[in-house]
């Protein structure tokens, strides 16, 4: 484990200079997004773009929408009753709320990682191939199966026992679990809501890592409540917060959206600056 | 000892209403119990006079012989046709009631708006409601009318008392799996109907099983429906659900009703057998739901 520790803390030593933001290719175009429930906004005004290879960080307070905003990413928010979202949401140039776009292929190239650790109820083995069966990745079985594991960093601990439950594992493997069977399917962009939230740092840290291993295979958008895993992974970094109506109604709002190292040390606003330096709830 | 008498137990306060409340909480909790030992009781008399009575006439021959019309003497003589009848009755029902109420249930709980499922599922409990006298008069009118009594007919009059049931026990099921699990499939872009049939629904399985265990054994003890749709018929032993086809409730009441004692006693044996086999569905249920939720539980966290 004293390696995963060291290694982890060389991530942050290593970040590499960011090339000028016009240089990056663009995953993500998100034009004026808003989010309501019901009559309840929860999203407004959300414009900015997320780039390629990168890992791009959400943080806020609680109930500034980072949740709903990456769940809107990959459409997860349909199958929430009376929501509802304005704005566009463009991914390679193409909405991905058009009406002929179907949402089953959005989320089969924007994969999804939850907060708490979500395996099948079916084997360490079965977790993993069961959406590569499904998705008819048939080839090759075994090899993605290892493969995927072995990115997430979970080969080495299950590798005796594939047939055992995945609910057998403790809750960092369990996420790990999950992470590998999000990118056993080789989805273009990873979403992650709070992944280590529900995890000890340990395992926290195995995750950043992998997450820092990954980024030249995938894009990650990670909700974070906690900073200094933004400031730990993120290459870029957005601060929502909340702001008030007259009328007392609450909602979610992107404050300021630039490069991990500008927000933590040089943030343009006021109150990215009182939230990063723990002057805000 | 002095010093103790003289400091007041603040534990003790001195109060005229201290007495009466101690009767009225105990008198209440004799009033409880007598309750819960009537309902015990009303349980125990029934299953102990049907045994007493039944238990003698309770032998191989009643499942393997038929009964014997105008029987002279001591002819051996049981209810097998009743049981084949019963049997084959309870077996069709449960085969037509128990994809239609899964296919309602994985509808209404997984991809029905709400107003829907809030619609449906009152429909299903009027459904629930209906006198199931009621029932056999709409099946008579539907099948039975220009085609003669079967078998089927009777099947289906159970049928529509169990589809109900198993649609809602099937619902409660499906409303405990976790929308994580839900979640899981879809984020991993497998369709929804996918993660329907791979992921959630082998979660339910042993609810559903109870669910369908507790139906057939309600349905198992229906005599209404049957009287009108599937009655009229011999004594020889039938496994077509084409024919008319007999069934233990039916038997239990026209043996009751018939003037030779003998028959009283076969018609004692038959409800004996009819409350065991109930009894022991409850219990499978029972064991059946407990092991099930268990599984549900580790999923959940």
């Amino acid at each position: 484990m004293a390696s995963t520790i060291e290694s982890a803390l060389r991530v942050e030593t290593k970040r590499q200079q960011l090339p000028p933001r016009e240089k990056l290719e663009q995953i993500f175009d998100i034009r004026d997004l808003a989010a309501i429930y019901g009559s309840k906004p929860a999203l407004k005004d959300v414009s900015m773009e997320v780039y390629k290879n990168l890992v791009t960080a959400i943080i806020g307070p609680s109930g500034c929408g980072k949740s709903t905003f990456i769940r809107c990413l990959n459409r997860m928010n349909d199958l929430v009753p009376h929501f509802r979202q304005t704005g566009a949401i463009l991914y390679h140039g193409h909405d991905i709320s058009g009406a002929n776009v179907d949402p089953v292929a959005v989320r089969r190239t924007i994969g999804m990682v939850f907060q708490r650790p979500n395996p099948f109820p079916k084997s360490i083995f079965e977790n993993v191939a069961w959406g590569l069966r499904v998705l008819g990745m048939k080839d090759n079985l075994n090899e993605r199966v290892e493969r995927a594991l072995t990115q997430a960093a979970l080969w080495d601990e299950v590798k005796d026992r594939l047939k055992a439950s995945g609910l057998s594992l403790s809750g960092g493997q369990q996420q790990r679990l999950c992470i590998a069977r999000a990118i056993a399917v080789e989805p273009d962009v990873v979403l992650m809501d709070e992944p280590a939230s529900a995890l000890d740092p340990i395992a926290t840290q195995a995750i950043e890592q992998l997450m820092h291993e990954l980024k030249s295979e995938y894009s990650f958008v990670i909700v974070t409540h906690n900073m200094q895993q933004a400031a730990r992974v993120a290459d870029m970094t957005a601060f929502f917060s909340i702001s008030r109506g007259d009328e007392g109604e609450r909602w979610g709002e992107l404050i300021e959206y630039d490069s991990t190292e500008k927000i933590f040390t040089a943030p343009s606003d006021k109150r990215t600056e009182d939230y990063v330096t723990g002057r805000f709830g | 000892m002095s010093a103790l008498e003289t400091t007041p137990n603040p534990l003790v306060r001195r109060s005229d209403r201290l007495g009466r409340r101690r009767i009225v909480n105990r008198s209440m909790e004799v009033l409880a119990w007598l309750a819960a030992a009537i309902a015990v009781a009303i349980l125990g008399v029934v299953v102990w006079s049907v045994a007493r009575r039944g238990a003698s006439e309770l032998n191989l021959d009643l499942f393997t012989k038929s009964p014997v019309q105008f029987a002279i003497g001591n002819v051996k003589q049981g209810l097998a046709n009743a049981f084949v009848g019963s049997i084959v009755l309870v077996a069709v029902a449960t085969a037509m009631a128990l994809p239609v109420g899964i296919l309602i249930a994985v509808y209404l709980n997984e991809f029905a708006p709400p107003s829907i499922e809030s619609g449906v599922s009152l429909v299903l409990d009027v459904l629930n409601g209906i006198p199931s006298i009621v029932i056999a008069i709409f099946v008579f009118g539907l099948l039975v009318v220009g085609h003669g009594q079967s078998g089927l007919a009777g099947s289906f009059a159970l049928a529509t008392l169990m589809l109900p049931l198993v649609t809602r026990t099937t619902m409660e099921v499906l409303a405990l799996v976790p929308d994580s699990l839900r979640e899981a499939g879809l984020g991993l872009g497998v369709p929804r109907w996918r993660t329907t049939l791979s992921i959630v629904l082998p979660q339910t399985i042993g609810g559903v099983l109870t669910g369908t265990v507790l139906a057939v054994a309600r349905i198992a003890g229906e005599t209404a429906p049957l009287l009108l749709v599937s009655s009229v018929v011999g004594t020889a032993v039938k496994w077509n659900p084409t024919q008319a086809l007999y069934s233990v409730p039916l038997a239990i009441f026209e043996d009751s009703e018939s003037p030779v004692p003998a028959d009283h006693a076969r018609a004692w044996a038959a409800a004996l057998v009819l409350l065991l086999f109930i009894m022991c569905a409850s219990l499978g249920a029972r064991w059946l739901a407990s092991r099930s939720r268990r599984k549900l539980g580790r999923t959940a966290r």
